[in-house]
């Protein structure tokens, strides 16, 4: 066996596939994936050593799942060669592959919530004893993995109490129990809040310790030059370059990645004027069981102004947009658009009284997938014109204002009457985008991810958008779980925690860093407000 | 890009759907003829010959209005995903109360037949706002309102006809009914009408004239549905509520208007028998209507025209089938031929529902035909 304790060996930096000493731990060579429309690898390959952490790196749609998904044996190539301590393998699905000692940690966790850490872990691959599930040699097993890898996590512990990085972990557990001695993460850092990000790189550190191989796919530069030993960069389908972290620079890092320029969410000179368009105070919302999940929530939008909302995700970011949309009923406080006390309104006159949104979730809250494009332009707007003269649909109005929306917004589509579901993610968001913007009265934008899930070319062109309606003197409230966009785009940044806003920072001046102790609960700057229970 | 010749494709492959579905009923049917000994070629023959008499066609489209209308008010649920299962109840309540109400009291010609619709109206109307209030305030679902209230209804229809409605028979009439409407609340045929362009009638033929009002019902609903801000927030609520919610659809309020409307438009649905037939409420009235409407809904595809070839096509099986006893065939095999048909159907949409899909993602990978970005950089 090749693949353990050789850490350490010697080995080129920036190699040529096939000119390395000992067999490397992972070898893809000429790896093609079409699908239809699409080439998502294009001839790709790829040398991982035994003992390594490789990190793989490229934009959304580099083709850096589809490759992974190859390995794990998830989907075949249409080309090209795979090759695992340097014997030569057709893998015809994950088992083949987990056989050979790949496993993989999904960018979206799979454990069934109402089962303890234990049982998912060993769901699949139970230890028997007789016909009884052998539980006590399974929790010896884990617990033993546990204290192997540093995984911290109560084996007895139901996965629902769990928080996200723990979740992760188990995840972790689940793939080394399997044997795996290869571990492929995706994105693994997506959920997660600095704190947790570094807990995880000390478990993979500790990993690449005990002789495992780790294969690390992100699109965050930073982390990947601190954890990686190798880096591959994919572009297009492609692999473009291999380089030691020690050799470049974060800048050199993006631009292997994009191509040339790089898209950065800056905002210029401020235009932030005195007039308010929103104005949040001592707000209160409760949970339909009664609980109260915002507390005494109190801010301010201006016109021309981006205020940024920080937070983890579930600290009730989703309550505080619903409140100022009409979607969920309001305790205590009040909220004004404009200057209209708009706290009793209905969601309609909200939104007709110039209120935009741009949902968390574009197929949940923001399209009639089923519908056609002209029909979707309607959505939040259908009372009033081009689109009705408010009890009449004036479905000509309705189709020249979507043509407007396309053209402007640059959503790629063969017409008006294709259902929304036929768009790609990225050309959907921009429609929603170009729909929630393009009206006239527009007073605030509520922003929640809006760029989630797209390909940078439509993350760009959001945030162009963005930047040039705040210019224009829109004011936007941003809610975002991309640190880096919130910096990037907004004036004011509040962080929310728990259901209160718990620290006001000037994004000129703080770091991702910062703002992480801040919304994990580790630093609080207002102790004033906890009083106010 | 050319909107009619996408429209007029779209439009045949959705005539796919209802053809393939009819055209399987008809085989099954057939297979079942033969099994049980008959002759299906000829027992259909004699089903077609007998269906296009004159007389044969007028009944149909008799037959058919009532159809109809339940069809229109099931689809009115439908679109906003509400499964309104309450109109069997709902027409039967109302037509028994409208037939008293129109014999008690007496009007000039065109408002006493105004006031029976806007009493029949009425009380369906008011069963689907106590589906409508349960589900609303107490989030009871629609079904299980609605069959409780079908339950209800046609149990306080028979007791409201027996204990309090009911006319005091002649000796030997054991049929029992409410007292005949005056003939002011009569709703004119249309007899007249055809044999002034020429049409007449076989003898004791009537063509309803509420006919009008289900063809003006189906145009009404055609306007509301696709035309109106109204029409678009039921259907945004229909297909995507959280979406239809965020854009400012008060879900609540859309469950209570649908209900009331839905409700309100399966209570006209027994006054063809009772504006044109019967003038009254009798022991004999027609049932089962409601449940019908719910397979000619989805027959139809809640489209009025759709509900329109679907309320002739089973009004046509029907009137066809008197005559299968005569051919020594056992007439419940329309029966059969209407389950199958509606079953396929459902099937049939999806499958052409899946076609449609898929060449719609083709448009949009040919429209769009582009190199994923940064595909012609390959350095290193």
């Amino acid at each position: 066996m090749t693949s353990d304790g050789s850490a350490r060996e010697q080995r080129p930096v920036a190699v040529a596939p096939g000119s390395i000493a000992a067999a490397p731990a992972v070898e893809l060579k000429g790896i093609s994936k079409r699908f239809p429309g699409v080439v998502a690898n294009d001839d790709v390959n790829l040398v991982v050593q035994p003992g390594e952490i490789h990190a793989i790196v490229g934009e959304n749609g580099a083709g850096k799942s589809t490759l992974m998904k190859i390995l794990y044996g998830m989907q075949r190539p249409d080309t090209g060669e795979i090759r695992v301590n340097g014997e030569p393998m057709q893998f015809k699905s994950p088992k083949d592959a987990i056989a050979a000692g790949i496993g993989m940690v999904h960018q979206h966790f799979m454990l069934a919530d109402n089962l303890t850490v234990l049982e998912n872990v060993i769901l699949g691959s139970e230890p028997t004893k007789g016909i009884r599930i052998d539980f006590r040699t399974a929790y010896d097993t884990i617990s033993d993995l546990g204290r192997l890898y540093g995984l911290d996590v109560d084996p007895n512990e139901l996965v629902e109490t769990l928080e996200v990085g723990e979740r992760q972990r188990v995840e972790i557990i689940k793939v080394l129990y399997r044997g795996a001695k290869i571990l492929i993460l995706d994105e693994p850092t997506a959920a997660l809040v600095p704190q947790e990000v570094e807990e995880l790189f000390r478990n993979l550190r500790d990993l690449k310790a005990q002789g495992s191989t780790v294969i690390f796919i992100s699109h965050k530069l930073d982390e990947v030059l601190a954890l990686a030993d190798t880096i591959t960069v994919l572009r297009g389908g492609r692999t473009v370059a291999t380089v030691d972290p020690k050799d470049v620079t974060p800048r050199q890092l993006a631009e292997l990645m994009v191509g040339s320029e790089l898209p950065t969410p800056e905002t210029q000179e401020s235009t932030v004027t005195d007039t308010v368009e929103l104005s949040v105070t001592s707000l209160g919302v409760r949970s339909d069981d009664g609980r109260w999940v915002l507390r005494d929530v109190s801010l301010v939008v201006h016109r021309g102004e981006v205020v940024g909302i920080a937070g983890v995700e579930g600290n009730g970011q989703a309550e505080l947009i619903e409140a100022i949309l009409g979607l969920h009923p309001v305790a205590e406080g009040s909220i004004e658009l404009a200057g209209h006390d708009i706290t009793t309104w209905p969601t309609r006159d909200r939104r007709e009284a110039g209120l935009g949104y741009i949902p968390e979730d574009r197929h949940r809250r923001g399209l009639l997938l089923p519908s056609p494009l002209w029909e979707n332009a309607m959505l939040g707007r259908q009372g009033v014109a081009p689109y009705s003269n408010h009890d009449l649909l004036t479905p000509a109005g309705a189709r020249r204002a979507t043509e407007e929306i396309i053209e402007e917004f640059d959503v790629k589509t063969p017409g008006l009457d294709i259902p929304a579901h036929a768009l790609s993610g990225g050309n959907q968001q921009k429609f929603i985008v170009g729909r929630e913007m393009s009206s006239d009265d527009l007073k605030l934008l509520v922003a929640a991810h809006p760029t989630r899930g797209i390909d940078v070319g439509a993350q760009a062109a959001v945030w162009d958008q963005l930047r040039r309606a705040r210019k224009e003197g829109l004011a936007v409230l941003l809610v975002s779980a991309d640190l880096e966009e919130l910096i990037g785009l907004s004036d004011t940044l509040h962080v929310i925690y728990r259901g209160r806003l718990v620290a006001t920072l000037d994004p000129a001046m703080v770091t991702p860093a910062d703002l992480g102790s801040y919304m994990t609960g580790v630093r609080t700057q207002e102790p004033a407000t906890e009083e106010a229970t | 890009m050319n909107v009619w010749s996408r429209r007029l494709r779209r439009f045949a492959i959705g005539l796919l759907g209802p053809v393939v579905a009819i055209g399987f009923a008809l085989a099954l049917s057939a297979v079942i003829l033969k099994i049980s000994g008959h002759d299906p070629w000829q027992a259909f023959r004699a089903m077609y010959d007998y269906g296009k008499t004159r007389a044969s066609i007028i009944s149909m489209l008799n037959r058919s209005i009532p159809y109809y209308i339940t069809g229109l008010a099931v689809a009115i649920g439908f679109k906003m995903n509400l499964f309104n299962i309450g109109v069997e109840g709902q027409y039967r309540l109302a037509a028994v109360i409208a037939a008293w109400a129109g014999a008690a009291v007496k009007f000039p010609a065109p408002i006493h037949v105004l006031f029976i619709i806007a009493v029949a109206a009425a009380v369906g109307a008011s069963l689907g706002g106590i589906t409508a209030i349960l589900k609303v305030t107490r989030n009871v679902h629609e079904v299980i309102t609605s069959i409780m209230l079908n339950t209800i209804s046609t149990g306080l229809a028979a007791y409201l006809l027996a204990a309090h409605f009911a006319q005091k028979n002649k000796p030997g009439d054991l049929i029992i009914k409410t007292k005949e409407i005056p003939e002011s609340g009569w709703f004119p045929s249309l007899n007249g009408l055809l044999s002034r362009i020429g049409i007449e009638l076989p003898i004791g033929s009537n063509l309803q004239g509420f006919i009008v009002v289900a063809v003006l019902l189906g145009v009404a609903y055609y306007f509301l549905v696709w035309r109106t801000r109204f029409g678009y927030d039921l259907r945004a609520s229909g297909i995507n509520p959280f979406a239809a919610e965020a854009s400012g659809v008060d879900p609540n309020r859309m469950v209570v208007t649908t209900l009331l409307l839905s409700g309100g438009v399966a209570g006209l649905a027994g006054l063809s028998q009772v504006l044109g037939f019967f003038h009254r409420y009798t022991i004999d009235f027609p049932t089962g209507l409601g449940f019908t409407g719910i397979g000619i809904a989805l027959l139809g595809r809640n489209h009025p025209v759709g509900i329109a070839f679907g309320s002739l096509l089973f009004a046509f099986l029907e009137r066809s089938a008197q005559v299968l006893d005569l051919e020594g065939v056992p007439k419940e095999i329309v029966v059969i031929m209407q389950g199958v048909m509606i079953l396929s159907i459902v099937i049939a949409y999806e499958v052409v529902h899946r076609l449609v899909e898929i060449q719609e993602r083709k448009a949009v990978v040919e429209a769009t035909h582009e190199a994923p970005p940064g595909m012609e950089v390959a350095a290193a």
